[in-house]
């Protein structure tokens, strides 16, 4: 075998003793060279296992053998006809444990960098030729999109719920089609999880703004401050008629605790109030943007899941000089993309596994002073087929630690269900999705992505979104 | 849009806006807050709605110069805009038929409170409220309190206005005189809540306080505003503000309010250095 198709290529990346002080990209991204020979290690085989790998069914060997040939804006198009967000996808995707995990050379070598092509194409593309959207949109208010695909379609309105991945994807392919869409998001920025939780180093804003700036120049109109089940309520926007079917992609966003004590003492933070201040807020610029972030000088993580590792390199570029992972379980249970876990690693973060906090200890001035945790061993598997993590009894010690993060898990926010009736959750709080689009209880109102899945990834909530519309596409026919 | 309408000033440091926002006034109740951004660096802080006009289309806040974005409102003018008003956001207070409400108020508490004992007045209950203030010039808002109690009673701590003393001896002595009171509500500083509560408690009395815990959402999505309720940890932003008074762990309360001093001085002291001097003593 030769060498160029046994070895991938490296992504250039800012070197770990540089970007552990600054706050862009840490991924440099390919060049058009590098891009070719990776995209030529592709042997194109028959059966295409990639593809089922990625949940939205991308292409990919047609994607990448128009990259071979050097064809980047035609195989930008080519992702596209699956997946709008290429240039998010390719950076936040876990590849390792989808399209990557099955490709056919990463039996005997190692898998084709599926995500870092995807990830150029998009780039390229971009930095090339500007998208554009419909030429109707923007010049008198809420214009419509002639439908792509040429199909008459009824007038028809749709109001979507969040503007995290699952809604601004939902949004695009309804504006596509040629209806009118209105986003309401509670937050004053878009982008939902794309904008507040995942930092800057690993998703330029300005890639997210754009991808926002594609879908107004679809038409769609966007809405901020807007909480639904609060400032308006949804039933009543579509009993009034404003509407005539509804997307709900809320997210998940209410952070987990531990419930162990000392958990509301100052310095304790959940990962989603850490990253909000430091990604939405700007806390990282403070005292020149206004809200604050402390950080102290040794940080503990609690948590190994993508939510985790940001939360911990987010703590060293913000200048704490001792990071430390804390994790229930050991290393190939960690949820986290095996890219940032390895970014962490390189760039000082300490893993402490198989360790699990009891409790926080006070420095007797309201802040933290020490967090004691316990050991932990790996038992028989659970109900989510990973072995259980036992304490194991007398192996308790204090951790000298400052400040605390908690990044266990986010559940679905209560609010808009609470306030309206007849939608219906599951035992989790999650909406129930009674099919494959992802309808509810209420008659013309989907949902899809976090708040369906629990905290998932975002293809999968860019999927769902793809799948409601197509949903409420063939409902709305239905109806006319 | 946010626009602000009418800006008055009640007291040295304290604002009265209206601002427009006609999403919230026709959604709003009383206990509702709004989270408020000045600019695109600005920081979001939650502030009550002291009153709400859906035909208007808007809402009416009180603002108290106590550091850099208060200071920011404070030199906003009629005409300005808000980069962004949100909510309303919150539980509505829950406000039921018990017969004799105290609302006690310190400082511009008095503002949040104005919604809720005109509620308490309107569906019936007697209405008596006490309102404090360290001196006569800080006592805020005195003809709308008057219109929506029964009776009320000014308290100053210098004695410079009505009641010489702080508002929980002035409720200590409505309770001596064998008044009868069915619920109390107490909204203003921490400790001022606390002490109402302490001495509430004693006399079997249910108090309902507003807590003003830090917030950065205010939508239940980050737990910067959780507090200690009977043992239990809420999320104040939407389980509250609202709690009940003699389950409230003040003291944690406290100390969370005080995490971010050394950065809320730092960025006071900026924004002074910046327009030349406070504005606090400015009448
Ligand atoms: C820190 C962090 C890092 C992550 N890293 C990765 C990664 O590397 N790769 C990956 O694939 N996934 C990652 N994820 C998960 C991924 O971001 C989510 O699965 C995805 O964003 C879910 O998309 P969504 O559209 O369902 O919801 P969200 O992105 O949560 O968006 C929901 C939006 O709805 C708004 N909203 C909520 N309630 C209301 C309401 N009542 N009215 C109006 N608006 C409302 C919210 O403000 C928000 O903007 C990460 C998550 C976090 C928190
Ligand atoms: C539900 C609620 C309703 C409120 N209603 C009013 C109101 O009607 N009128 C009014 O003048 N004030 C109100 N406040 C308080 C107001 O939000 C704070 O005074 C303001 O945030 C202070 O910001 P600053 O930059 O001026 O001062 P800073 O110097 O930043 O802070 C001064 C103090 O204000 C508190 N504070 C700071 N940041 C926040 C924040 N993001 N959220 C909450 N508190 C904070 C802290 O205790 C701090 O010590 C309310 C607070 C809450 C939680
Ligand atoms: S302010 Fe964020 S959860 Fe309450």
């Amino acid at each position: 075998m030769p060498r160029e198709i046994v070895d991938r290529v490296e992504m250039p990346k800012q070197s770990p003793e540089e970007r552990r002080s600054n706050f862009r990209e840490v991924a440099l991204g390919l060049d058009p060279e590098l891009a070719v020979r990776e995209a030529k290690r592709c042997i194109q085989c028959k059966t295409k296992p990639c593809t089922k790998g990625c949940p939205v069914e991308v292409e990919i060997p047609d994607f990448i053998a128009l990259m071979a040939q050097g064809k980047f804006r035609e195989a930008d198009a080519k992702i596209k006809e699956k997946n709008s967000l290429p240039a998010i996808c390719g950076r936040v995707c876990p590849q390792e444990s989808q399209c990557e995990s099955l490709c056919t050379l990463g039996k005997k070598f190692t898998p084709v960098a599926v995500g870092a092509l995807e990830r150029f194409a998009a780039d390229w593309t971009r930095e090339h030729s500007p998208e554009s959207g419909c030429e109707k949109a923007g010049s008198d208010g809420p214009a419509v999109c002639a439908a792509a695909d040429g199909i008459e379609r009824p007038s028809a309105r749709v109001a979507v719920i969040g503007s995290g991945p699952a809604g601004l994807t939902c949004a695009a392919e309804l504006a596509l089609m040629g209806y009118r869409v209105d986003i309401y998001e509670s937050l004053h920025e878009t982008g939902g999880v794309l904008r507040y939780g995942i930092p800057e180093f690993r998703l330029p804003k300005a890639i997210v703004n754009q991808e926002v700036d594609y879908v107004r120049s679809l038409g769609v109109r966007i809405f901020t401050n807007v909480l639904v089940g609060m400032t308006l309520d949804l039933n009543e926007m579509l009993a009034k008629g404003e509407y005539q079917a509804a997307f709900i992609g809320t997210g998940a966003g209410l952070p987990y605790f531990l419930e162990i004590p000392g958990e509301n003492l100052n310095g304790v933070y959940s990962a989603n109030e850490f990253l909000t201040r430091v990604n939405l807020m700007k806390a990282y610029k403070f005292p020149e943007y206004d809200t604050p972030v402390k950080i102290g000088r040794r940080v503990a993580v609690v948590g190994a899941g993508n939510v985790a590792m940001d939360a911990a390199r987010t703590s060293l570029r913000l200048g704490a000089e001792d990071v430390k992972i804390v994790y229930r379980r050991s290393r190939t249970e960690m949820p986290a993309r095996l890219e940032e876990i390895e970014n962490a690693e390189e760039e000082g973060v300490q893993m402490f596994l198989l360790t699990n906090p009891v409790r926080i200890i006070s420095d007797g001035k309201g802040g933290v002073g020490a967090m004691e945790c316990i050991k932990m061993e790996l038992g028989e598997p659970d109900a989510s087929g990973r072995r259980r993590p036992v304490p194991i009894p007398g192996s308790e010690f204090t951790m000298d630690v400052d400040t605390i993060i908690i990044a266990v898990g986010q559940g679905p926010n209560p609010l808009l269900a609470r306030a309206t009736e007849g939608l219906a959750l599951n035992r989790r709080g999650n909406i129930e999705a009674r099919d494959e689009y992802g309808a509810t209880s209420i008659p013309g109102v989907w949902a899809g992505g976090d708040i369906v899945t629990g905290a998932a990834t975002v293809i999968s909530a860019m999927g769902a979104g793809k799948r409601a519309a197509r949903g409420i596409d063939i409902w709305l026919r239905s109806q006319s | 849009m946010f626009r602000i309408m009418e800006k008055r000033l009640l007291a040295p440091a304290v604002h009265q806006l209206v601002v427009e926002a006609p999403l919230v006034a026709r959604s709003a109740r009383p206990g509702n807050f709004v989270i408020v951004r000045t600019n695109e660096t600005g920081e979001r802080i939650p502030l009550t709605i002291a009153d709400y006009d859906p035909e208007k289309g808007s809402v009416m806040l009180v603002v108290q110069e106590v550091g850099k974005s208060t200071m920011d409102i404070g030199m906003m003018e009629a005409g300005d805009s808000f980069a962004d008003v949100a909510g309303p956001l919150g539980q509505a207070t829950p406000i039921k038929k018990v017969g004799t409400v105290v609302g006690v108020a310190g400082g511009i508490g008095v503002a949040p409170l104005l919604p809720q004992i005109k509620l308490h007045k309107e569906i019936g209950n007697h209405v008596i409220t006490i309102v404090g203030a360290r001196t006569r010039d800080l006592l805020i808002l005195k003809d709308e309190t008057e219109q929506a109690s029964h009776e009320v009673i000014f308290a100053t701590d210098d004695g410079s206005f009505g009641y010489h003393g702080f508002v929980t001896a002035a409720l200590e002595e409505l309770i001596k005189q064998g008044r009868q009171i069915d619920e109390v509500t107490a909204i203003g500083p921490v400790r001022m809540m606390q002490a109402t509560c302490n001495l509430t408690r004693k006399h079997n009395i249910p108090t309902l306080v507003s807590l003003n815990a830090v917030m950065v959402d205010g939508t239940g999505m980050c737990g910067c505003c959780r507090v200690t309720v009977g043992g239990e940890t809420k999320f104040s932003c939407v389980d509250g503000p609202d709690f009940d008074g003699h389950k409230v762990d003040f003291d944690e309360l406290a100390s969370r309010q005080a995490f971010f001093r050394d950065e809320e001085n730092l960025a006071r002291e900026l924004a002074e250095q910046k327009r030349g001097g406070c504005r606090c003593h400015e009448k």
